[in-house]
């Protein structure tokens, strides 16, 4: 129980005690599911004005968030040590997902991202290997002994490295840097020593050139554009200078929901998926936009929370791992927007539009909520 | 559980508060992260936050000029001479093409653009223009056109379709060099307007009366702030100054007059001034050929404008205010007042025409047009009377001689001879009245007394517009009253050029002397039934079955001069060598209500051949419509 639950056990009768063993029954974690609820609520008034009020787009996202949340609940039912032990089947089953992808995947957009299954939904493999990749290196990490030695952290590197190439072929950069995150965040978890991630650091900067010459053109231009958005501003710059502009218009109070120029008169571009959070700084303004930070940032600290307070290591670097994975998400996504980072394929979590994302978070916090129920010997 | 054996070789509380250093930490990472993204908002919302909101606002709000529709011309009738017709044009943002020629291969497939719009529309696009000003494709869409166009409109981003009036000439070419013309607002013309009162319009008043009162007709830009989305549509109008509208004319003209005189003229290179005397009003202004003024707006292709250009018979060229002949014998009559003034002649005094009149002391022979080279010719015993009916040169070259130049140069002047007295006729020119002083500059030669003789017929430097002469007919039958030429007759504007200040009378010259000079044009046209060579000039020919008194002077200018002692043979002469025939004349001679000026280009004698068409001219004013017939058999 953390402090705040421990002063409202204080504050009402034995009548909580009953719920909380109610909620214990369900695999439930009343703060968690209390803040994905807001957050997502939150999220969706902002989308509803981001789809101009288009009642039909906007029950076609909540339907698919009833579903999401309907996965989170069964999620929450997962036996850690069974998902312990899966891990590495899930793992290669995604691998072998994800080499399908780019020999017969789909294209749309220039990528190639999608397994199209007859009779089934189109499926992106990616979004599973966000879930996949934490789990796999998460059990990898639970057998062996910590911090791990440096053969340890080789092999971690490659379960990682591996996926995330795979999906920086289709080409989604985006999602790689995302798989890749989960990965690295439960490897720092389990206290991997700072002077090899302050190597890795430096090394990477130094590769930064390297990195430079294997990207594609495109993304070259969203790195230039990011430095000098206004060398392009019909073009490349484009979408970055009517974010900033969106954003930076709101001010302090927003100009009042529905009221978004930029945003409804099209000026903003993606404006109901990656860049829904200019539409929520232009209408709700700094204030507005604070507040979903607050949301996130309290989610963030229960989940690190529930890591600690995890049954054994797997669960630990497993909640761990999942709740950093959402910190990239929304850091990227907010930096991007507004920005700080150069603009990559990032949608804005529990917020922005779109089924795959949404589903595979809520999976995420159901996991969560999995280690939260799921009680320590001792303390049982 | 397996697993638990692995573990007992590690130390699980150690893990636990390993584990737990961790993620504090992170969790201060992640604060710090949450932190800096929360200053970048800060920055933007709230320090910078003035500067997007003004670049939002540019983002959003466009003001958009909106065309005032320019005034309408009207004749003295009420009837429409120049209006605007509603048209729906097809325009180009350029800025807002995302591929313009992917867009245009669609308006091909959609309506089918010709070549010569694809050029025209290719050529205004490389035009200078302002940002994001549509360029018109096409300028008058038919409904189905508008129809396809509409239905595609989200495949073609930029391509707006305009409501918006075109100029329109319901009389075509019959008014053209009276009523003038708009054409296309060019680069030149914006150095010299105001760029922000033509913000929306498209055409200007380029000759005639369009171009005179373009202030007046334009009438003044509206504004319109409008906010677009970002593919440039307009979403909704915030606010709306409404244009005025340019300020309606009506004109002296008379539409039928004009008819008339076009017909008149019978497709011969020539002009046709009519004027009320009373006023000066104008009531008709024809210039033969002419051209259609709709098609400087409808768009003439190039090869259209050259053929225009370089038409020998010059249909751009207007002839009734910008072609400046000698007047020939049109200007005795003025010698005659100067004479009677100069007290050189009076109504008694006569002389014996011998054909031809020579300098003392010069063997060269100064000859009257009734001079042949067989017979010698002359008209007998002149006195001034008959020297303006029947023409005599031989009697005007002794007045001429004994006058010298100088009053023949100031009873031009005072006629108006020499400068443009017009109140609004655009692109007047001014003749030319010459002197001593005139002929020593101009050509570094001293005034010969020759010169004086030619002057005193019309003939050398002197020029003078149709225009001109028929303000000098309009000042004769006013008796010496001169009046100024002017097209405006009413306004709903308050327009200076509605009272113009008046002119002084002619007194230098008396009453009795205008009273003997229209006697003698009377006779010009009137005098007949005599013996030969005693009737007036122009009677034969228009004066047999007039039923009104009218006073004309006819008038016959040499193109190219004919050699001593060798004839004046029209047969032998190319056809633009010909003389100029010239008439003015007024009616009725007891209260004039028309004075018209005719000139017919290398037409010949002007007696024969202008007088008929300045009686056609009369008729139509004066006489009721059906006793008109008479005069058509007569051509």
């Amino acid at each position: 129980m953390s402090a705040a639950d421990f002063r409202r056990t204080l504050s009402r009768d034995d009548g909580f005690d009953r719920r909380q063993r109610w909620l214990r029954r369900l695999h439930l974690d009343l703060p968690l599911l209390a803040l994905v609820l807001l957050t997502a609520a939150y999220g969706l008034v902002v989308l509803y004005s981001a789809l101009d009020r288009d009642w039909l787009a906007f029950q076609g996202q909540l339907s698919r968030l009833a579903v999401a949340f309907v996965v989170m609940l069964i999620a929450a039912q997962l036996n850690l040590a069974m998902l312990q032990r899966w891990a590495p089947v899930l793992y290669g089953l995604g691998m072998v997902m994800l080499v399908l992808v780019l020999l017969v995947g789909v294209q749309a957009k220039g990528a190639q991202r999608w397994l199209g299954v007859p009779g089934l939904p189109r499926f992106q493999p990616s979004e599973l290997m966000k879930l996949a990749v934490p789990l796999m290196v998460a059990s990898f990490l639970a057998d062996r002994p910590l911090p791990p030695t440096g053969k340890t952290v080789a092999w971690v590197l490659a379960l990682i490295a591996a996926p995330a190439l795979l999906i920086g072929l289709q080409p989604d950069l985006g999602t790689a840097i995302l798989v890749a995150a989960a990965g690295f965040a439960v490897l720092l978890l389990s206290g991997l020593f700072w002077r090899w991630v302050l190597l890795a650091g430096l090394l990477g900067l130094a590769a930064l050139p390297g990195l430079w010459m294997v990207m594609r053109d495109y993304q070259r231009q969203r790195v230039l554009t990011l430095l000098d958005p206004e060398s392009d501003p019909l073009g490349a710059g484009w979408n970055i200078i009517q974010s900033k502009i969106a954003i930076g218009s709101g001010g302090l109070f927003g100009k009042g929901l529905f009221e978004g120029t930029q945003s409804h008169l099209n000026f903003l571009p993606e404006s109901h998926t990656d860049f829904i959070i200019a539409v929520l700084a232009e209408e709700l303004g700094f204030l507005g936009v604070l507040g979903l930070l607050t949301l996130y940032f309290l989610l963030l600290t229960r989940g690190l929370y529930i890591a600690t307070q995890g049954r054994d290591t797997f669960a630990r670097l497993l909640a761990g791992g999942l709740t950093l994975t959402f910190f990239t998400y929304l850091f990227v996504n907010v930096a991007m927007v507004s920005g700080l980072l150069p603009v990559v394929g990032v949608p804005l979590p529990l917020v922005s539009y779109g089924g795959t994302s949404a589903l595979t978070l809520l999976a995420g916090f159901g996991v969560l909520m999995a280690v939260a129920t799921q009680p320590k010997p001792l303390a049982a | 559980m397996m697993d638990r054996d692995a573990l007992t070789l590690r130390n699980p509380e150690q893990e636990l508060r390993q584990f737990t250093g961790r993620a504090l930490t992170l969790w201060v990472f992640l604060a710090l992260a949450i932190l800096l993204l929360v200053l970048r908002l800060f920055q933007l919302q709230v320090l910078e936050h003035d500067r997007h909101a003004a670049r939002s606002e540019k983002n959003r709000i466009e003001v958009q000029p909106i065309a005032p529709p320019r005034g309408e011309i009207y004749d003295r009738k009420g009837r429409l001479i120049a209006g605007n017709l509603p048209v729906f044009s097809l325009m180009v943002v350029k800025e807002r093409v995302d591929d313009l020629e992917a867009t245009l291969a669609l308006l091909e497939t959609l309506i089918g653009l010709t070549v010569e719009e694809r050029e025209a529309f290719q050529g205004r696009l490389v035009r200078r223009r302002r940002p994001l000003e549509p360029v018109t494709l096409r300028l008058r869409l038919d409904p189905e056109a508008m129809a396809r166009v509409a239905v595609n409109r989200h495949r073609l981003p930029g391509v707006e379709i305009e409501a918006g009036l075109l100029r329109h000439y319901p009389e075509g070419d019959l008014l053209a060099h009276a009523v003038g013309s708009v054409r296309r607002l060019s680069e030149a013309d914006l150095q010299r307007v105001d760029p922000i009162a033509y913000s929306a319009t498209r055409f200007i008043g380029r000759l005639g009366v369009e171009a005179h009162y373009e202030r007046a007709l334009h009438g003044a830009v509206g504004h319109e702030r409008v906010e677009t989305d970002a593919r440039g549509r307009i979403t909704r109008t915030l606010d709306r100054t409404p244009p005025r509208a340019g300020h309606n004319l009506t004109l002296h003209l008379d539409r039928d007059l004009q008819a008339a005189a076009v017909a008149a003229l019978a497709g011969r290179r020539g002009a046709v001034v009519a004027l009320d005397p009373r006023t000066g009003g104008i009531l008709a202004l024809a210039s033969t050929p002419s051209y259609n003024p709709n098609d400087f707006i409808w768009g003439l292709d190039a090869e259209g404008y050259q053929a225009l250009q370089q038409d020998r018979d010059q249909p751009l060229f207007n002839r009734s205010v910008r072609g400046q002949y000698a007047p020939g014998s049109t200007f005795k009559p003025l010698v005659a007042l100067a004479a009677l003034t100069e007290g050189v002649t009076d109504w008694e005094r006569s002389l014996k025409d011998p054909g031809y009149y020579q300098l003392p002391g010069q063997s060269r022979k100064y000859r009257d047009w009734s001079w042949t080279a067989g017979n010698g010719g002359g008209q007998g015993v002149v006195d001034l009377r008959k020297a303006i009916y029947r023409s005599s040169n031989t009697y005007f070259f002794d007045l001429g001689a004994r006058l010298g130049p100088e009053p023949m140069a100031s009873v031009a002047r005072a006629f108006g001879l020499g400068r443009d007295r017009a109140v609004d006729v655009f692109g007047a020119r001014s003749g030319l009245v010459p002197d001593g002083g005139w002929k020593q500059q101009a050509q570094g030669q001293p005034w010969y007394p020759g010169d004086s003789l030619n002057y005193a017929i019309g003939q050398g430097a002197l020029l003078v517009t149709p225009l001109q002469l028929a303000t000098v007919a309009a000042t004769l039958a006013n008796r010496g009253r001169p009046v100024r030429p002017r097209f405006l007759m009413a306004s709903d504007a308050r327009l200076p050029e509605l009272a113009p200040t008046p002119l002084p009378p002619l007194d230098q010259f008396s009453q009795a002397d205008y009273a003997g000079v229209i006697d003698a044009m009377e006779a010009v046209v009137h005098r007949g039934d005599q013996r030969f060579g005693e009737n007036g000039t122009a009677w034969a020919y228009i004066g047999q079955d007039i039923p009104y008194r009218m006073a004309g002077k006819s008038g016959t200018a040499q193109v190219v001069e004919i050699p001593q002692g060798e004839e004046y043979d029209e047969d032998a002469l190319e056809e633009r060598q010909r003389k100029h025939a010239w008439f003015m004349a007024f009616a009725p001679v007891e209260a004039p209500e028309i004075a018209v000026a005719v000139l017919v280009e290398n037409g010949g004698g002007g007696s024969q051949i202008a007088a008929p068409v300045a009686r056609a001219v009369v008729d139509a004013w004066l006489l009721p419509p059906d006793s008109q017939v008479a005069q058509v058999a007569q051509q």
